[in-house]
């Protein structure tokens, strides 16, 4: 089960587009997924990605450009020929197959000798902690061992790519974390080129090496998960991608590699950039929840007064709703500590962040 | 406090209990009226039919139905007919039944038009449309002699073929439709996911698609062998007296002979055999699809 792949590209696209009628589900989408890669297309409902999946799998057929699979194009190789282990959203499990059925399915269309079938079979299912399952129905499973006989019926074939469609979306949240580690680990361990879907930021921060963040039929960025959450490439990003305070305003001045920025109701902040934009265009300021501190956290230079107007106990924090001048609402968040009180409802705070905590938003 | 808790387990075991038994009756008081019916118009005159069979005292007409050369021929012929109408409805329904279930809204309308609009018809209407089609100077012979494509009428009417191609025509929607509602229940992932696995079409039809509507194939089958094996005007019409299924057999007996203790021997038979074939269909091949199949 284990490839010896040079590497390089397992998966590339190169500027597809997917039309249904006159709506356009992809719009000149090019990406490319690395040997051993777990890249994860991230996005809202209606994003396109799952019309991407389809495209990959070939269940779609893109109206321009190629889909490359391990150095071939395959844009027009029906799904049967393109060698893709993929796990559906409710896992399409054969329901009148046992779990050996299942899982040898894909080698018996393969042809592969019996004997070899039973040993592959076999390996599949230790690799999935299923051995001894192998008589049951898929009825007579678990969501989360329907879920595992799925993802040994995927990589059961040695596939070049691996593909995941949402495919926790069903389980309750401690299974769905297991799963994803186990996933995670099986992936590293079988140097699996996967491409996974997932509308879940979180499960895609936690799972990738990179995102691919999609939106109305685009790639808005493609980038590691500290990348996309540390400096998203745009609003769309910084607001799909866990919570945060987006500040509008004018760029005034430059200094010390810092931009100065004057919002709407005259006060100003200092901002670090590495992109410094021209003195008086329109700007938007990312601070994260985690990143804004209290006042009496010490030396913030960037201060606003607020009130608060919701207090949320987290177990592991506190989340804040600040109401700050020009109306606007902040989110805040700050650890539970033994023996500090948490703010109330109408307290008055002072927030603040420092240069190095905020990102600058172009447009 | 403890009192209360101590004995709310009982008095929730009998709440539900009484919740049961009340369904349980309010479900049978509102089927009273169709079981009646059921009881009086069918049950009652069935036991009259088989009382009459034993009347004489003997289970002479028994013998009769069962030894006579002539009476096992007709039922080989009925069951033979049956068979051949069966399998020719599951050939020709299934793919209808596919194209309904895989169309467009559209296409299903316009297909379910014409599989139902027969179904609408009266039997006896359409008995003597074929009639009036497969006649030696039918419009379908007629048709063929004037292509040159034959030479002399085809035999199609009061004979085995006749009978087939009306009872086929008859029992269609009754294999479309359960195969039909069998195929809507599969899952278009499963056919995507064998594909994706690497099955060639005719490998995801054999091993996913047929599998998964086995089931409605089954109910098909078993429904339209059953109605082909009483089956009468079409064939007591357009096998011309030529083809003896049973049914025509035991009309014959009461409109001809008033022989009401054979007919009724007869009758009970066919009501035997085909209990008999219900209930291999059910043993043999329901229990595994009822445990795989969502």
């Amino acid at each position: 089960m284990s490839r010896g792949r040079s590497a390089g590209t397992d998966l590339a696209l190169r500027n597809v587009t997917k039309r249904y009628g006159a709506v356009s589900a992809l719009t000149d989408v090019s990406l490319a997924v690395e040997a051993g890669e777990l890249l994860t297309i991230l996005g809202p409902s209606g994003s396109g990605k799952t019309t991407l999946l389809k495209v990959v799998a070939g269940f779609e057929l893109p109206e321009a450009g190629i889909v490359m699979l391990g150095g071939s194009d395959v844009t027009e190789r029906p799904p049967a020929a393109r060698n893709i282990g993929m796990v559906f959203q409710n896992y399409a499990l054969f329901p009148h197959m046992t779990v050996r059925e299942n899982v040898a399915f894909p080698l018996e269309m393969r042809r592969v000798p019996r004997r070899l079938i039973e040993e592959k079979v076999a390996r599949a299912l230790a690799l999935v902690e299923l051995t001894g399952y192998e008589a049951r129905l898929p009825t007579q499973l678990s969501g989360g061992q329907q879920q595992r006989v799925a993802l040994a019926r995927a990589i059961v074939f040695d596939p070049i790519l691996l593909l995941l469609d949402e495919p926790f979306g069903a389980l309750d949240r401690k299974l769905r974390e297991q799963m994803q580690l186990e996933v995670r680990r099986l992936q590293r361990q079988l140097g699996l080129t996967t491409l996974f879907i997932t509308h879940d930021q979180e499960e895609a921060l936690v799972l990738s090496d990179r995102i691919a963040v999609m939106s109305h039929g685009r790639i808005e960025q493609i980038g590691a998960p500290d990348e996309i959450y540390e400096r998203p490439a745009n609003g769309f990003v910084a607001d799909f991608v866990g919570e945060s305070n987006v500040i509008a305003g004018r760029a005034a001045a430059r200094k010390d590699g810092l931009v100065e920025i004057e919002l709407e109701d005259g006060a100003r902040i200092c901002v670090a950039g590495d992109r410094i934009p021209d003195a008086g265009a329109e700007v938007r300021v990312l601070v994260r929840p985690e990143r804004l501190e209290l006042a009496s956290d010490g030396a913030a230079i960037n201060r606003v007064a607020g009130t608060v107007v919701e207090t949320v106990y987290l177990g592991t924090s506190y989340k804040y709703r600040l109401r700050v001048p020009g109306g606007r609402e902040w989110l805040v968040r700050r650890p539970v500590r033994a023996g500090e009180a948490p703010l109330a409802p109408g307290d008055s705070v002072a927030v603040g962040f420092a240069p190095g905590d905020a990102h600058l938003i172009a447009g | 406090m403890t009192e209360a808790v101590a004995t709310l387990p009982l008095a929730a075991g009998d709440r539900v209990r009484r919740r049961h038994a009340r369904s349980v009756l309010g479900a049978l008081a509102l089927s009273t009226p169709a079981l009646v019916l059921l009881l009086v118009f069918f049950a009652l005159p069935l036991l009259r039919l088989f009382w009459l069979s034993v009347d004489a005292g003997t289970f002479l007409p028994y013998e009769k139905a069962l030894t006579e050369r002539l009476y096992l021929t007709v039922f080989w012929e009925t069951f033979k007919i049956a068979a051949a109408v069966t399998v020719l409805t599951l050939l020709l329904g299934y793919p209808v039944a596919y194209f309904l279930a895989t169309t467009t809204r559209l296409w299903q309308f316009v297909g379910f038009a014409f599989v139902m609009l027969p179904f609408w018809t009266s039997i006896l209407v359409r008995t003597y449309a074929w009639m009036v089609l497969l006649g030696r100077n039918g419009v379908v012979n007629r048709t063929l002699l004037d292509l040159g494509l034959i030479t002399e009428p085809l035999p199609l009417l009061h004979n085995f073929t006749g009978v087939l191609i009306g009872m086929v025509h008859v029992l269609l929607p009754y294999m479309i439709f359960p195969i039909y509602n069998a195929m809507r229940k599969v899952d278009a992932d499963l056919v995507r996911a064998a594909e994706g696995l690497g099955a060639p079409g005719y490998a995801v039809f054999r091993r996913i698609y047929l599998p998964l509507t086995m089931e409605g194939v089954l109910a098909g089958t078993t429904l339209v062998f059953i109605l082909s094996l009483g089956f009468f005007i079409t064939p007591a019409l357009l096998g011309g007296g030529r083809v003896a299924m049973i049914a025509v057999i035991i009309e014959q007996q009461v409109r001809e002979f008033l022989n009401w203790g054979f007919a009724g021997a007869l009758s009970v038979v066919l009501l035997a055999s085909t209990l008999v074939v219900y209930g291999l269909v059910h043993r043999l091949l329901r229990p595994r699809f009822a445990e795989g199949v969502r």
